[in-house]
């Protein structure tokens, strides 16, 4: 299940969850790993606080209606929890995320990630195991593709091409890769 | 700071500033959601509605929501909008509801009407803030049911196919077949045909721009927040 979470149904290139931070920080490799390290944080934290909120909150009061607006309150506060913890335990890890870390609140794959949680109904360990491995799935597209971006900031692309059109092929080849781990898990 | 005509905002929204095209914002529904030119369209009318509501409503509270603190009330401004529509579509457009799924709360997190609020509603009277919310909204309903067209067309041949289940009977003259199903490409379905009909047809507005004489936007995704 692990393994379908992170390579089959990758959440960027099969699920298309947080394009935005896909084509938008990937210029620079480190920029993308940091980028990735603290979306995984996020994603994990965030999805077991919602598998408890909709467990004991939501489901208990019939208040389902609510989801979308408790979600998001709540990822909204594992980001500046994450944001606290990491300043006060590591400086130096803070130094390098630091813009990064509000913007985790808008990337749809932390949303999107808690959601599906939801609606598989699954446990709490499978719940995390699930975020988990979804968000280190997340992590490593974004390396991937930050590299192959680096390489192309050096190669001659047609001037109508340049940017974003090109990013979105390249993007496109990537995953037809990842469609090739398809075969791994049936899940 | 200039003033904003309703004509610049129209041709803002719909082409000149193209929430996908050119701003690439709300990537997200964009790839998911445009299997079909039917599901873009959906996806596209419920987003333009939850921009157009909560730009209204930022822009009339706008004197009231300080510096500090406008993220978080915009975000949950929007998040009550998309909730309403949520339910709203649940009730009322029971399939296309199930087709479209996850990416109805997902308009929360989607970038563009966060960016609309950030970058007008929040500075402008209300009225004009109706009209940018609106037509931003238009303009990516046009972009999803272009990219959606192009991807139904290529990969499985038909235009609009079950509108009329998804929009009600009404709309049964415009499911088309174009191509036989041989000739489909699954592919273009699949999510790499997401991002190279994206790639592609984001070339083709710059060519019709530079056609134009106009300067071509290299910009590339900016979330705010």
């Amino acid at each position: 299940m692990m393994v379908g979470a992170a390579l089959v149904n990758n959440v960027i290139l099969a699920r298309f969850l947080g394009l935005c931070s896909f084509m938008g920080v990937t210029t620079r490799i480190d920029t993308a790993a940091g980028m990735g390290l603290a979306t995984t944080f996020v994603i994990t934290v965030s999805s077991m606080a919602d598998w408890a909120v909709q467990r004991w909150l939501l489901d208990a009061y019939g208040l389902g209606f609510l989801r979308t607006v408790t979600f998001i309150l709540v990822i909204a506060s594992a980001v500046q929890f994450t944001e606290m913890t990491v300043k006060k335990v590591s400086p130096a890890l803070f130094q390098m995320l630091g813009i990064y870390l509000p913007l985790i609140t808008t990337n749809c794959a932390v949303l999107g990630v808690a959601l599906l949680l939801v609606e598989g109904r699954m446990g709490f360990i499978g719940a995390t195991l699930f975020a988990f491995a979804s968000s280190l799935g997340y992590s490593l597209v974004m390396v991937i593709f930050a590299g192959l971006r680096e390489r192309l900031a050096l190669a001659q692309v047609p001037r109508l091409f340049a940017g974003p059109p090109i990013g979105f092929i390249v993007a496109s080849l990537l995953a037809m890769a990842f469609m090739g781990f398809s075969g791994i898990s049936t899940n | 700071m200039k003033t904003t005509t309703t004509k610049t905002i129209i041709k803002d929204g719909l082409w000149d500033n193209n929430g996908v095209f050119s701003m690439l914002l709300g990537m997200c529904p964009t790839m998911a959601m445009t299997t079909s030119a039917t599901n873009g369209f959906g996806m596209g009318v419920a987003t333009a509605v939850v921009m157009a509501a909560s730009s209204l409503l930022v822009s009339a509270f706008r004197s009231r929501i300080t510096q500090e603190v406008r993220i978080p009330v915009f975000i949950l401004i929007v998040a009550a909008m998309v909730t309403l529509v949520d339910l709203a579509m649940n009730a009322f457009m029971h399939e296309l509801y199930k087709v479209l799924g996850l990416f109805i709360p997902l308009i929360v997190s989607n970038c563009l009407p966060l960016a609309r609020l950030e970058a007008f509603a929040a500075k402008e009277p209300v009225l004009p803030s109706f009209l940018d919310g609106l037509f931003m909204g238009i303009g990516f309903t046009f972009a999803l049911t272009a990219i959606g067209a192009v991807r139904e067309i290529v990969g499985s041949g038909t235009l609009f196919a079950d509108a009329s289940l998804l929009l009600g009977p009404g709309f049964k003259f415009m499911e088309l077949r174009l191509l036989p199903p041989s000739m489909s490409v699954l592919m273009m379905i699949l999510p790499p045909g997401g991002f190279l009909v994206t790639g592609l047809l984001v070339v083709a507005k710059r060519l019709v721009d530079l056609r134009a004489g106009k300067e071509i936007q290299m910009g590339g995704a900016h979330c705010v927040a």
